[in-house]
């Protein structure tokens, strides 16, 4: 089947082969219409009504259900101009002219007629000729249509196909021989044209993209006779790049965003960041983590991270506080709301684990778990994520060591844990040994706290995770 | 499989829709398929791929296919009026939106899919049920079912057993419709049951059926002697072996360009975004302390986002302020309640630290997100 393939295409394959889907594919669109012709001389910008053609079964009428264009939008042929529906069947209506859409005969949701106009087209004729057909309810033809080009007088006749392969290169039909019946215009024609222009067969310049720059080394243009002597050396080109900017509107979610952290940007941070070796930690928890299993949750390194924080905030409860606006009032939070920022498709979430002070490890897990498939599945409700005190943030999770968080209004502090890596460390006895090394990097609001209740937090909160059995002592 | 190979290549040649006769279709005028996903948005990417890629002029194709829990809105309705959205997301119920016309229909593994791909101008749907019906009735001659003028498949002249939605192009087109074997009707009927009040649009309205299985009439039915029968009298009809050739449709190598149709068919823009406008006009009852509270909600929403909303509250029961900013936010913002849930509650970190004035947002914005 290959072969067959590559044999059939092969005289078209090395001059055009981008293009032998494009007229291949015309050639069987127009194999199931017929049209009468209109011969007339297109002139530049000439508005050309396209009627709504035949649906079948019998429909007469449907329903304009979206437009895909506008007025003055500019259409190639092909393109989908407008989906309409009838009766259960939606149909997408595609252009049969290149051109400039001028005007649209349907608003959404009007009833449109098979036979009427349903926009205006203004063609470009120096594009190359557009036929111009009209759409009659006849029975289907057969493959090989044929229209009819008036151009300078002379009648021309081609396939769609084989019009569209000379608009693609710029060639006018009218400087072509035909060869086939009725000196109709084949494609083998236009290959043979295309073949005495370039004098050599060449691969596809591509299309719009690149722009090729003028030969610098002949100071008049060459002839076409002299280039069919050579083989063309590829020079290098500028390519112009044709990517556009997008501008979007900053909406919903992002714009509470811009808001929340316009005012975060008024707190004075102040940083402070130190180095947590989890080794003992890490070895706890893959004991832990198939006690936790059988339980039905899943134990990550958060639950601990978490509760240590809310036995280090008993210590320093103005971590765990709010300033008002005006800086007047400190309120110290009762409860230690301990926020987890979440990343997901909307961006970051941070849902909250309440009342830790009051919670186990596994509490504090089970709780996570929930929060997590929430937030995965984007059902979190407004109370998971109102009433934060106290925000940790596992950036190490997607990567990176250090980081600079921004305190989430209106808490006053908040810790970036990066990543578990496996690093070279002293002990005791001076001996080089394989730690489990993480960075923390706490932000605080400089109004209220200083760097040494900052230190001395952070100092505690690490004793915990190096040590845990030190937890033991203090866990309510 | 060796006829599994063989197609490989006919399916590179369709790709490119060469109009020379592959060696494949000079013998047969026609292709049964079978999907092997149940995941919805997969095999509506392979109707979408067969639609836009394969050369039907030499062949037609009958794909079959089947559905884990999902509901399936045509190409111009609304969610918020088709079905109970919340009740959806609770029980993990897929949504999409295909690209066909017609009504809302519910999917699981008890309901079979078939769609019909012809060139446009074959396009013929009475055709393809009467040859249901046909296979129906080979397989169980004494089943009373016929097609209404509506293209429904009806058993015992009252039940609904298939509806029919079809998609036409620039040269092809297709026809799929459903078929209840052994569906959970139970959920069905809650899911297709909408709560939502107040909406005014010009979407596609479903019709209600009464629906019933086949497998009530005939417990020794199942889905897979139906999708059998069917092929078989496709086959006869396309006079083409009685084989049924399995595609994966994450297959990429088979069908380049499917994952991206597949992910597509699941953005939010396409399943709420192409949403016709609508607007929402309704009361919120909010019990607030010892009063409830009645208050009018407006809301205009075009490509699923909000265009307009006016919320109209007890003067001075939110600092005007506050509201403005809350209307300023919700305008351009998804009509969706995880959207809608985080907005607030991340404008609530900016606004004055009161407990007062905390649970009276809290109270109002999740009765308008109860509203999506």
């Amino acid at each position: 089947v290959c072969i067959h393939r590559v044999r059939s295409c092969s005289s078209i394959r090395f001059i055009k082969s981008k293009y032998v889907c494009v007229f291949d594919k015309s050639a069987l669109k127009f194999s199931h219409q017929q049209r009468l012709f209109r011969t007339s001389a297109v002139s530049c910008g000439q508005i050309v009504q396209f009627k709504l053609s035949d649906i079948g079964e019998g429909i007469t009428e449907v329903t304009v259900k979206e437009w895909y264009i506008k007025e003055g939008d500019s259409v190639s042929q092909f393109d989908s101009i407008c989906e309409v529906q009838s009766d259960k069947a939606s149909v997408t209506i595609t252009s049969r002219y290149d051109g400039i859409i001028r005007k649209l005969h349907y608003s959404i949701d009007d009833i449109a007629f098979v036979g009427k106009p349903l926009v205006d087209i203004e063609i470009d004729a120096s594009k190359g000729v557009a036929s111009e057909e009209d759409v009659v309810e006849t029975p289907p033809m057969s493959h090989d249509e044929h229209t009819h080009q008036e151009i300078k007088g002379h009648k021309t006749l081609a396939t769609p196909a084989v019009r569209r392969l000379a608009m693609e290169n710029n060639i006018k039909l009218s400087e072509v021989v035909g060869t086939g019946k009725d000196n109709r215009i084949l494609k083998e024609d236009i290959l043979n044209y295309l073949a005495k222009q370039t004098g050599a067969i060449l691969p596809p310049s591509p299309k719009a993209e690149i722009v090729p720059a003028q030969q610098k080394t002949e100071a008049v243009p060459a002839a076409p006779k002299d280039k069919a002597c050579k083989i063309p050396v590829p020079v290098s080109r500028p390519i112009a790049f044709s990517g556009k900017d997008k501008t979007e509107p900053v909406i919903g979610f992002q714009k509470a965003m811009v808001k929340t952290m316009s005012a975060a940007l008024k707190i004075p941070h102040f940083g402070y960041s130190d180095e947590i070796d989890l080794t003992q930690l890490v070895q706890l928890r893959e004991e832990l983590k198939p006690l936790a299993e059988i339980r039905g949750v899943k134990l990550s390194f958060m639950p601990f991270f978490i509760k240590a924080a809310s036995l280090g905030l008993l210590q320093y409860p103005i971590l765990n506080a709010s300033l008002d606006e005006n800086c007047q009032n400190v309120t110290y939070k009762a409860s230690h709301n301990i926020g987890v920022a979440m990343d997901t498709e909307q961006g970051l979430i941070v849902p909250n684990v309440k009342n830790v002070q009051v919670c186990s490890v596994f509490d504090i897990a089970v709780e996570l778990n929930r929060l997590q498939s929430l937030g995965s599945a984007g059902q979190l409700g407004t109370s998971d994520l109102t009433g934060g005190t106290f925000t940790l943030s596992n950036i190490g999770t997607i990567g990176g060591t250090y980081a600079k968080a921004v305190i989430l209004p209106p808490e006053v502090a908040i810790g970036a844990l990066g990543k578990i890596q496996v690093l070279p460390r002293f002990n005791g006895k001076g001996e080089v040994f394989k730690a489990q090394i993480m960075n923390v990097s706490w932000s605080a609001d400089h109004r209220i706290i200083d760097g040494a209740t900052m230190a001395r937090f952070s100092n505690l909160w690490k004793s915990y995770l190096e040590n845990p059995a030190s937890m033991l002592l203090d866990l309510k | 499989m060796v006829l599994l190979s063989l197609k490989n290549c006919l399916w590179l040649s369709c790709v490119l829709r060469t109009p020379k006769a592959c060696f494949w279709s000079t013998a047969n005028g026609g292709l049964i398929i079978q999907s092997v996903s149940n995941d919805v948005y997969q095999n509506l990417a392979v109707e979408d791929w067969i639609h836009d890629h394969m050369d039907l002029e030499k062949q037609q194709v009958l794909f079959l296919w089947r559905n884990s829990p999902a509901v399936v809105i045509g190409r111009h309705q609304n969610p918020w009026q088709e079905c109970n959205l919340r009740l959806l997301r609770q029980k993990n119920i897929k949504l999409a939106r295909r690209r066909s016309g017609g009504g809302t229909v519910y999917h699981d593994l008890g309901n079979i899919n078939l769609t019909f791909f012809t060139t446009r101008k074959k396009y013929e749907r009475m055709e393809n049920l009467k040859l249901v019906v046909k296979a129906l009735k080979a397989l169980r001659p004494q089943l009373d079912v016929h097609v209404t003028d509506r293209y429904d498949i009806l058993l015992d002249r009252q039940y609904k057993i298939s509806g029919t939605a079809a998609k036409l192009g620039r040269t092809s087109a297709y026809h799929h419709c459903t078929l209840l074997c052994n569906a959970d009707k139970f959920v069905l009927s809650s899911v297709l049951k909408s709560p939502y009040e107040g909406l005014k649009s010009n979407a596609t309205p479903s019709v209600p059926a009464s629906v019933k299985n086949l497998f009530e009439e005939d417990p020794s039915l199942t889905s897979e002697m139906l999708l059998d029968a069917i092929a078989k009298e496709y086959a006869v009809r396309h006079q083409i072996d009685h084989h049924i050739t399995l595609i994966n449709p994450a297959d990429e190598t088979l069908l380049p360009g499917i994952s991206n149709k597949t992910k597509e068919l699941q953005t939010w823009e396409w399943v709420y975004g192409k949403t016709p406008k609508f607007s929402i006009s309704t009361c919120l009852n909010m019990a607030y302390k010892d009063s409830v509270l009645d208050v009018k909600v407006n809301m205009d929403v075009k490509h699923g986002r909000i265009e307009v909303c006016n919320i109209d509250l007890p003067e001075q029961w939110l600092p005007p302020g506050l509201y403005s900013e809350l209307v300023k936010n919700l305008t351009g913002s998804k009509f969706c309640p995880n959207e809608t849930t985080t907005l607030v509650t991340t404008l609530l970190r900016v606004c004055p630290q009161d407990n007062e004035l905390h649970s009276r947002w809290s109270l109002l914005c999740e009765n308008m997100i109860r509203l999506m």
